[in-house]
């Protein structure tokens, strides 16, 4: 009787394996749930009190879903939290999808909703009651990203919005005489004078993709196309490697640096100034208030460079309200998320709170968001973002593998960093390797 | 010697500078010595860390010690009883029981954590205390070293002696047995303390209230958001501080036991 103890090891965990999947059999609510199938024309106000779970990482979403419970007694909303989508969140949904228990509504990020939607995870909530006609009151190019490419559908309600600009150190750029760049053309020129007065420009980001997915946003490209069932892939497309190129020669000329974004490292680079400009979305100004404190009052906003004559922005961030697969009360939860992303109150208490920039236009009117700030020398600097916002090309797409597009972008341009091949390159063979990644999931590719 | 002094601050500096952020205000993190004072800030880093969201930071805390102190407890009760009845009783099946249970040494916590959020999920029992709990109180090294250790330290005689004076075996092991196998019972709390205080992805996967979280998990999502809120960088550095105290508290506390319980089955 000698039997090693690794052979039994993998027993123990086949035979706890097994008991997982055994428990197939659903019980009650959800297998009815799932019956209805997500049709859009199913939302009817359910009868009685109703008792919503609602899971967001936002810091203080307490207190803002407070103000709807005590206005609300018959539809009660409970707050579930934890750490934020690509931190263990997103997995944790899908494993809750998996075994039948997800929150009634979720806080998803607009690049991660496709891979929802792929994996039907999601409740279309167009057909209740006020979804639609919210749609004027959101910044355009939100309402796209919430309707995957279904005319009739929305999966989502936008919540906030990651408009880009560009930050710059105004004493620094007076002090060295150099104007301050409105275009690309500009910037590197300015980057060269920058370098002369032991500077660089910018950091740009090798590990944080959605920086330079914003760059190719902006740039008018998208990575991915959705028509019904067949996606396109657009990694490579011309204005991809437009900006790929533009950012290659800036790194082969040292004229930008490369540090590891959001290390302290990264903190001292702008706080030393190092960094003389940073393109980023308006949640950014948080992270200069906290990463370079020493620089205080030397910081203004302006637009971000442009490709041509004509404004355009990108966007870097942003997420929605989702309404899961499964919930049996999709009226309540869609007109909670309503509430949320729509209202004043549940704006100013979102502003206050975590300082979201909303997604609507009017929450972005909202004197919180108007007032001169303090660190930014007085500028208005939320002004900017607003007129941003309002030029976001509106065809972008997110598709449905993005962690692993993330992943294999960011190992291409960490190795161009160093010298081994050009970001282009490394865009090329992220081509290749979502193709194939889209491929084994079933997914069908199209030209 | 030399070596040994290399090791010690290898090991020393990163909590040193642990402390040393801890003591700062958020402006000095970036831009003073990483390892040396600057403005004391200490007391008010703790009032605020304290404060903090309606005061979380405490309970997380106190969840962290039931989860780890009494799971650890109750870990070290059936692990010492399981390998005392291996070692001490012959019975058929005996070798396969204790290899299968060795073969639980070998698979880590982070591959049994899907299974166990599905298997809970069956029963509707995610998000309780007992998600994290009732998994946390089964500890394969411990029954292994607890077999180990009264198979060498509880003599046949003792026990013989104790049953022709009529005690029966429950009572003969909890007043003869256990005492002499504390330096085993206590190294495994103390395992099995740390192993609790330190898994992160079982309640990662398992809640989704925060006022069920442990120490680990709450300042892992805080600092998740520092990009929302600044001032959690620095709170999520004092408490960090904050939460090792009650495993140093711990070490110290058993660590006469714990030396002897690592020396004794080694030298006999």
């Amino acid at each position: 009787m000698k039997i090693t103890s690794p052979l039994l090891g993998a027993a123990s965990v086949a035979l706890l394996l097994t008991l997982a999947a055994c428990g197939g059999g659903d019980s009650g609510s959800e297998g009815a749930a799932e019956g209805d199938g997500g049709a859009a024309t199913d939302c009817e106000p359910s009868d009685g009190e109703v008792s919503l779970t609602f899971f967001s990482w936002v810091p203080g979403i307490e207190g803002v879903v407070d103000i709807w419970n005590e206005q609300n007694p018959d539809v009660q909303v409970e707050v579930q939290t934890g750490p934020n989508g690509n931190s263990g969140t997103y997995q944790n949904f899908f494993n809750q999808l998996e075994a039948g228990n997800p929150p009634d509504l979720g806080q998803i990020e607009f690049d991660a909703l496709p891979n929802f939607r792929v994996q039907d995870g999601l409740t279309d909530i167009g057909g209740c009651e006020g979804v639609m006609d919210s749609q004027e009151q959101f910044v355009d190019w939100t309402w796209s990203q919430v309707q995957l490419g279904e005319e009739d559908a929305v999966y989502a309600i936008p919540q906030d919005t990651g408009p880009m600009a560009m930050f710059y150190r105004e004493d620094l750029f007076t002090e060295a005489g150099i104007e301050v760049p409105t275009t690309w053309e500009e910037y590197a020129a300015a980057a060269e004078q920058v370098r002369e007065n032991d500077g660089y420009i910018t950091n740009f980001s090798t590990s944080d993709i959605n920086q330079f997915a914003g760059l190719v946003w902006q740039a008018g490209g998208s990575w991915f196309g959705n028509e019904g069932d067949t996606w396109q892939v657009g990694l490579d497309s011309e204005e991809s490697v437009q900006v790929a190129d533009y950012w290659n020669g800036l790194i082969q000329d040292d004229l930008v640096s490369t540090l590891p974004p959001w290390t302290t490292e990264w903190d001292n680079a702008y706080n030393s100034g190092d960094a003389w400009t940073w393109v980023s979305a308006v949640w950014g100004a948080n992270s200069i208030m906290s990463g370079a404190p020493d620089t205080e009052g030397d910081w203004r906003v302006a637009p971000m460079p442009t490709w041509g004559d004509e404004q355009a922005a990108g966007n870097w961030g942003g997420s929605t309200t989702a309404v899961f697969k499964g919930t049996e009360h999709p009226h309540e939860a869609a007109q909670f998320a309503l509430w949320l992303n729509t209202s004043e109150e549940a704006h100013e208490a979102l502003i206050e709170a975590a300082n979201l920039y909303p997604a609507t236009t009017e929450g972005q009117q909202l004197p919180a968001l108007s007032e001169g700030v303090p660190f930014y020398g007085g500028q208005e600097i939320y002004e900017v973002f607003t007129e941003a916002g309002a030029t976001v090309p509106t065809d972008w797409t997110w598709g449905p593998t993005m962690t692993q597009v993330y992943n294999d972008v960011s190992d291409g341009f960490s190795a161009a960093a160093s010298g081994n091949g050009s970001l282009a390159e490394a865009l090329a063979a992220a081509q290749e390797s979502t193709t194939s990644a889209l491929e084994s999931q079933g997914i069908p590719v199209g030209e | 010697m030399l070596v040994l002094g290399v090791f010690t601050l290898y090991f020393l500096t990163p909590i040193w500078w642990l402390f040393i952020a801890a003591t700062k205000e958020r402006g000095d993190l970036t831009t003073t010595n990483p390892l040396w004072f600057s403005d004391l800030n200490l007391v008010e880093n703790l009032q605020g860390v304290f404060s903090y969201g309606d005061g979380i930071l405490p309970r997380w805390l106190l969840n962290s010690v039931l989860y780890a102190g009494v799971g650890a407890l109750v870990a070290t009760v059936l692990a010492g009883m399981c390998g005392y009845a291996l070692a001490k009783y012959a019975f058929p099946g005996r070798e396969v029981i204790f290899n299968v249970v060795l073969g639980g040494v070998l698979v880590p916590a982070t591959a049994l954590a899907l299974p166990l959020f599905l298997i809970f999920a069956q029963v509707g029992a995610t998000n309780t205390f007992w998600s994290v709990f009732l998994p946390s109180i089964v500890s394969p090294f411990g029954v292994y070293l607890a077999r180990i250790y009264a198979a060498s330290s509880v003599p046949d005689e003792l026990l013989e002696a104790a049953r022709l004076d009529g005690a029966g075996e429950v009572r003969t092991f909890f007043s003869v047995s256990v005492r002499l196998m504390v330096p085993a019972l206590v190294t495994v709390y103390l395992f099995q303390f740390v192993a609790i205080w330190n898994n992160f992805f079982l309640p990662l996967i398992m809640l989704r209230d925060e006022r069920l979280f442990p120490v680990t998990l709450g300042l892992y999502n805080w600092n998740t958001v520092v990009n929302q809120v600044p001032e959690l960088r620095l709170y999520v550095l004092t408490g960090s501080l904050v939460s090792i105290v009650p495993l140093i508290v711990v070490f110290l506390l058993l660590q006469r036991f714990w030396r002897s319980g690592l020396g004794t089955g080694s030298v006999k």
